[in-house]
């Protein structure tokens, strides 16, 4: 019974293209990507072939793009009463939420793929570890995974996709920031060590980082994994819930 | 069998409680109108029909399938069109038709003929590849049409098909009404006493959220009785108003 998530899947994803909206996406995507590679991230000025500046500034430009990839989901639907008739097709619930989030996901994959001259720039220039540069695509694709998930359900908790990007760049700063000095230091004054911990291991940026050094752990995947199914989890029941209003 | 078996559907939204109790069948063959004024549940009652909103209690069987317990079964054989034909506007009606059709499994030689089949009853051949949101309030209409009745269901629940049509759009959609009704069954909802008379051959008049009755064509085009009403043709206003309001015409002409 995956023909449901198929065809949500195709609708949406051609859904993206469908307006000029999907260029300008990753062009913007490709320009920021550009100036924090080249001139934040010195690309050139560090003398080494690796693409540690390109991917250190992800985690940021995802909790800008990803809530604007993910605000028309559920949003849009709710909006236009097409939700109506989408539900009482014949199809699961979870099938639409995993079709429409695989469709989200698909697109960022795109948008990272295009990235590859900059792939094809280091490695002419020198002699990267393209394991290292793998392990970072992966796993800046499973952490964009993790901001789609979580905008995904956020815009089925309204009708309003500004709001929806809004909740969207809230919660996604909450996860990526969880496990800096600026969020842990004022926690750790009044909470007990149990809870900094679990706060901090929320953290996209440290997992992340790990990852883009090369040192890919299990647990980091799993970790994502499990964010990502929590949250379209999340996502059905929100929908379910506010179907109504 | 019966097509459609309603039990004692109640929902409430918060306190208020928008249907209350309502409990009929449907027959093949039947076009069952939902007579009622604004607000008094006739949306509500379809969306729980067709699976979109879950009842507070009561139970829904589509051609003997729960719609609690087998929601996918109950709904391949469900056609709806929601209150204003919702569609995705970006989309071209044959990529909205073709949506509809992968969803709802449609294949091969099949698939072709039942597109062809909808896109030709309700006519919009000349605006397949033009965008949704470009067409007319008609062509809207027509489209959601079409997608409800694509896979040529047994069952088929319109909501106000033919609000805010021009009165040749009207005719035209009703006469596709009364083309289907042999082989199905048809709930359709409405604030038009003349469309009753038009297209349904049963009726329940409800207001806030209860049947208050139910009623049918008199022989030899007589007119329509609802439990000891009975109205002369294009006279069931009179009818409708002391049922709905519980106000004898006497009454009314004090008023
Ligand atoms: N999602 C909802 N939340 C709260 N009240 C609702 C909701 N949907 C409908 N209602 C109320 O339920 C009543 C019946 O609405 P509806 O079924 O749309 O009526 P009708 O289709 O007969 O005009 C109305 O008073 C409406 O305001
Ligand atoms: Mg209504």
């Amino acid at each position: 019974m995956i023909g449901g998530t198929i065809a949500v899947y195709r609708r949406e994803l051609s859904g993206y293209f469908a307006t000029p909206v999907a260029f300008v996406f990753i062009v913007i995507f490709l320009l920021l990507t550009g100036i924090f590679t080249f001139y934040v991230g010195g690309f050139f000025e560090r003398g080494q072939a690796d693409l540690k500046p390109f991917f250190m500034f992800h985690p940021w430009l995802y909790l800008l793009l990803m809530p604007a990839i993910a605000m028309r989901l559920w949003a849009e639907e709710r909006k236009t009463g097409s939700i109506e008739l989408l539900l009482t097709l014949p199809v699961r619930l979870w099938e639409v939420v995993l079709g429409k989030f695989l469709a989200a996901w698909s697109f960022t994959a795109i948008a990272l793929a295009l990235t590859f001259p900059l792939w094809l720039t280091v490695s002419y220039l020198g002699q990267p570890d393209q394991g290292v540069i793998v392990a970072g695509y992966l796993g800046s694709l499973l952490m964009a995974g993790g901001y789609l998930a979580i905008c995904a359900c956020l815009s089925a908790v309204t009708s309003n996709q500004v709001i929806a990007f809004v909740l969207g760049v809230i919660v996604c700063l909450m996860f990526t920031v969880s496990g800096t000095p600026i969020v842990l230091d004022l926690i750790t004054a009044w909470a007990p060590q149990s809870l900094v911990d679990t706060i901090a291991s929320f953290s996209f940026l440290g997992r992340f980082g790990a990852i883009v050094d090369g040192v890919v752990d299990l647990r980091d995947l799993v970790y994502f994994a499990s964010l990502i199914a929590f949250w379209l989890f999340a996502n059905a029941v929100a929908v379910d819930l506010r179907k109504a209003g | 069998m019966a097509m459609i078996e309603i039990e004692k559907l109640v929902r409430r939204f918060g306190s208020f409680t928008a249907v209350d109790g309502v409990s009929f069948t449907v027959e093949r063959g039947t076009v069952l109108g939902f007579l009622g004024p604004n607000g008094a549940g006739k949306s509500t009652t379809m969306k729980m029909i067709t699976g979109f909103l879950a009842p507070t209690a009561g139970r829904v069987v589509v051609e003997g399938f729960d719609l609690a317990d087998s929601p996918v079964e109950a709904k391949r054989r469900i056609g709806y069109l929601p209150e204003g034909a919702p569609a995705y506007a970006e989309m071209t009606p044959r990529a909205f038709l073709d949506f509809v059709a992968d969803v709802r499994q449609l294949k091969g030689d099949d698939r072709r003929r039942l597109l062809d089949q909808a896109i030709a009853r309700v006519d919009i051949g000349p605006v397949l590849e033009q965008p949704i949101d470009t067409l007319s309030k008609g062509f809207k209409r027509r489209v959601g049409l079409a997608q409800a009745i694509l896979h040529d269901p047994d069952v088929l629940i319109l909501d106000e098909p033919t609000d805010g049509l021009d009165p040749n759009q009207k005719h035209a959609v009703r006469t596709l009404i009364k083309e289907m009704a042999a082989s199905k069954a048809i709930i359709i909802s409405t604030h038009i006493l003349e469309e009753v008379e038009a297209v349904c051959n049963r009726s329940l008049i409800i207001a806030r959220g209860r049947v208050l009755s139910e009623g049918g064509p008199l022989p030899n085009g007589a007119g329509w009785r609802f439990g000891e009403h009975e109205a002369a043709p294009d006279r069931l206003d009179a009818v409708f108003r002391r049922i709905t309001t519980g106000k004898t015409e006497s009454q009314e002409k004090a008023a």
